[in-house]
């Protein structure tokens, strides 16, 4: 959209050389451009701007919108799910870094040093994240089952451990949920640092093996820093995508039980599309954006510090 | 807001253009058996206590990457042709109680109308798939071939959505489909729907003009030179040498396609238009278990034979994309 305006206003500074501009191919320029800009602006670019403008007004179908002020801002802030809402996301995206953070890492510098047989281990670890993540939820539901012969359950009771009721203990709902998204994501981060690991560098490997280190001290102080950079931006990456998870809970139990699986994209959703309240939701969807940001701000702060 | 803080995830993120350009692959990696060291060196592979340390933990991680990984779809193979009543319980009955009820499958594709469910995905992925191809295509050769003026405020442009998370757009994005303003179409209840936002992905475009960037600028003055303009030069040259990104372009928009849950689920209310991914959760209170084993099992079936026929696509893409498409 600006893109165009500033072509035309182009144009229209240098009248003279409008001729020369459609003959040296300014048409074709455009004409190249037109879907990037109708599916951009109509798309992404519209909707984002939209969605800021939204949060300040009074959106339904039927009527114009109203401009409201805060108003929006305030519901969703004095919403009492909120708090809670807000505590399930960021245990959530906790949990998901505690689970998902080094079990990839592992496996990867495990699997760099494979020959031969890497293509079967990376085929294998990669399985999961193939598979779509609805029929990964009802497949884990099942397993999930909180009768005694439930899958988990009969596992478990072969030591001795469970029932558990799963899905419907407040306790465990999250964990589990967390397990499940683990399951299904993993392999695409091993995947990433598997080829992150093949652009280290091998001849500090030399230098150091002279020096004495073993395998274990070679792969902390040479294979680690090497790859710190993709490490820290996939951090990164997890927590802003785990905070907007939406598949998974809603799917799993819709939240419960007694809202111990409602995420703040959970009332996104119920904002907009069970209440109708746009404004709310976009409203709440902008705090949820905002505070991504400025994590992420502050992490890049933090970690160029580190480096 | 983020774009002044951060602008290393892109040359990151976009390195799989490079490792699929044609210049940029070294010819040496073709040759067998010609392995870079890791932090274990040969000296040490020759070591036997190393050796059979290795061994032990290749074993183990083999093992347990077999269980955890490949062992839940296997499962759900044997329970896709068991009795709801064996799957409830006793969930690790093995095919000895002679049990093998294939019909599930059929039960499935009639009475669940599994068929028309894959065909509604794939006509969501090919459509998902055609849009983005066209869209990163024309876009990538503008921002790197035609390289008009404002050029660069587009290429930025594009840039800052990848910064923007994506929640912030999907109400408005709704409210655009439902009519969209200035034409006044109506894209609900349409493919269209699922379509078109699939196409605005950031991240694809900046691969594919990553790509573009690398084919020799020679080859382009060399067809001007011959007299060919700018549509000529896209068809002739840009097209058919990039052919590998747009695989990987593909394959990633067919997964991430197939995958989507909450778009689909939005955008396309009426049964008959649904994908398999929307159908699955709305279907699964309402069958037997058994069949619903079985609805599940056709429903990995095509992206897991995808994923094993190309492989090495597949993981090439998700070495360096998996970050932002998820």
């Amino acid at each position: 959209m600006t893109a165009e305006a500033s072509a035309t206003s182009i144009s229209r500074t240098r009248r003279r050389s409008f001729r020369s501009w459609v003959t040296s191919g300014g048409v074709t320029k455009i004409a190249f451009a037109l879907p990037l800009l109708f599916i951009f602006g109509y798309f992404s670019w519209g909707p984002i701007v939209d969605g800021i403008v939204m949060s300040v007004q009074n959106t339904n179908l039927v009527d114009d919108p109203e401009f409201v002020g805060w108003s929006n801002f305030e519901y969703v802030l004095t919403d009492p799910l909120l708090p809670k809402a807000a505590a399930n996301t960021l245990y959530y995206a906790f949990l998901a870094l505690v689970f998902g953070f080094p079990v990839p890492l592992l496996l990867a510098t495990f699997m760099a040093e494979l020959r031969g047989t890497r293509r079967l281990y990376s085929v294998l670890a990669y399985l999961p994240v193939i598979v779509p993540p609805v029929v990964a939820v009802l497949l884990w539901k099942f397993f999930y089952s909180p009768e005694p012969t439930g899958l988990f359950n009969t596992v478990l009771g072969w030591i001795g451990a469970g029932p558990f009721a799963w899905l419907n203990s407040a306790d465990i709902v999250m964990p589990a949920i967390v397990l499940e998204s683990t399951w299904a994501y993993a392999g695409s981060t091993v995947i990433i640092y598997l080829a992150a690991l093949t652009a280290v560098q091998r001849d500090l490997y030399e230098a150091a093996e002279l020096d004495g280190a073993g395998i274990i001290r070679r792969t902390w102080h040479i294979t680690l820093p090497q790859i710190r950079g993709v490490l820290l931006i996939m951090l990164l990456l997890q927590v802003i995508n785990t905070m907007q998870v939406f598949t998974e809970p809603f799917i799993f139990t819709g939240g419960g039980p007694n809202n111990a699986s409602t995420t703040l994209l959970l009332m996104i959703y119920n904002y907009a599309f069970i209440d109708g309240d746009f404004g709310a939701a976009t409203a709440l969807s902008v705090l949820l954006a905002a505070f991504l940001g400025l994590l992420s701000a502050g992490y890049f702060v933090a970690t160029r510090r580190l480096n | 807001m983020l774009i002044q803080t951060d602008s290393r995830p892109i040359p990151e993120v976009t390195r799989a253009a490079d490792a699929a350009a044609p210049p940029a692959r070294p010819p040496r990696r073709r040759e067998p058996r010609a392995y870079e060291r890791g932090a274990i060196s040969d000296m040490d592979r020759k070591r036997p206590g190393v050796r059979i340390w290795l061994g032990i933990w290749q074993a183990l991680v083999l093992a347990g990457l077999l269980v955890v990984a490949l062992g839940p779809l296997l499962w759900l193979f044997k329970a896709s042709v068991s009795s709801s009543q064996e799957i409830l319980m006793d969930p690790f009955a093995m095919l000895v109680s002679g049990e093998f009820q294939v019909e599930n499958f059929v039960r499935a594709w009639t009475e669940v109308r599994i068929g028309d469910y894959l065909l509604n995905t794939a006509w969501v992925v090919i459509g998902s798939c055609v849009a983005t191809l066209l869209t990163c295509t024309t876009g990538g050769y503008v921002l790197s071939v035609l390289r008009p003026k404002w050029g660069a405020l587009l290429s930025g442009a594009v840039l800052a959505t990848l910064f923007i998370p994506n929640i912030v757009s999907l109400v408005p994005l709704y409210l655009t489909v439902i009519e969209m303003p200035g034409t006044g179409w109506r894209l609900l209840d349409t493919y269209w729907a699922v379509w078109l936002p699939n196409a605005a992905s950031a991240f694809l475009v900046l691969i594919v003009k990553r790509f573009f960037d690398q084919i020799p600028p020679d080859l382009y003055e060399a067809a001007r030179i011959d007299g060919a303009g700018p549509v000529r030069v896209f068809f002739s040259i840009v097209l058919p040498l990039s052919r590998p990104i747009l695989g990987v372009v593909s394959l990633l928009t067919i997964i991430s396609a197939w995958k989507d849950y909450l778009w689909p689920l939005l955008v396309l209310p009426s049964a008959d238009k649904q994908p398999i991914s929307v159908a699955l959760p709305k279907v699964a209170d309402t069958i037997p278990l058994n069949i619903q084993m079985a609805s599940l099992f056709l429903a990995i079936i095509i992206p897991i034979t995808l994923f094993l026929l190309f492989q090495k696509q597949f993981l090439e893409g998700a070495g360096t994309s998996g970050a932002v498409k998820g």
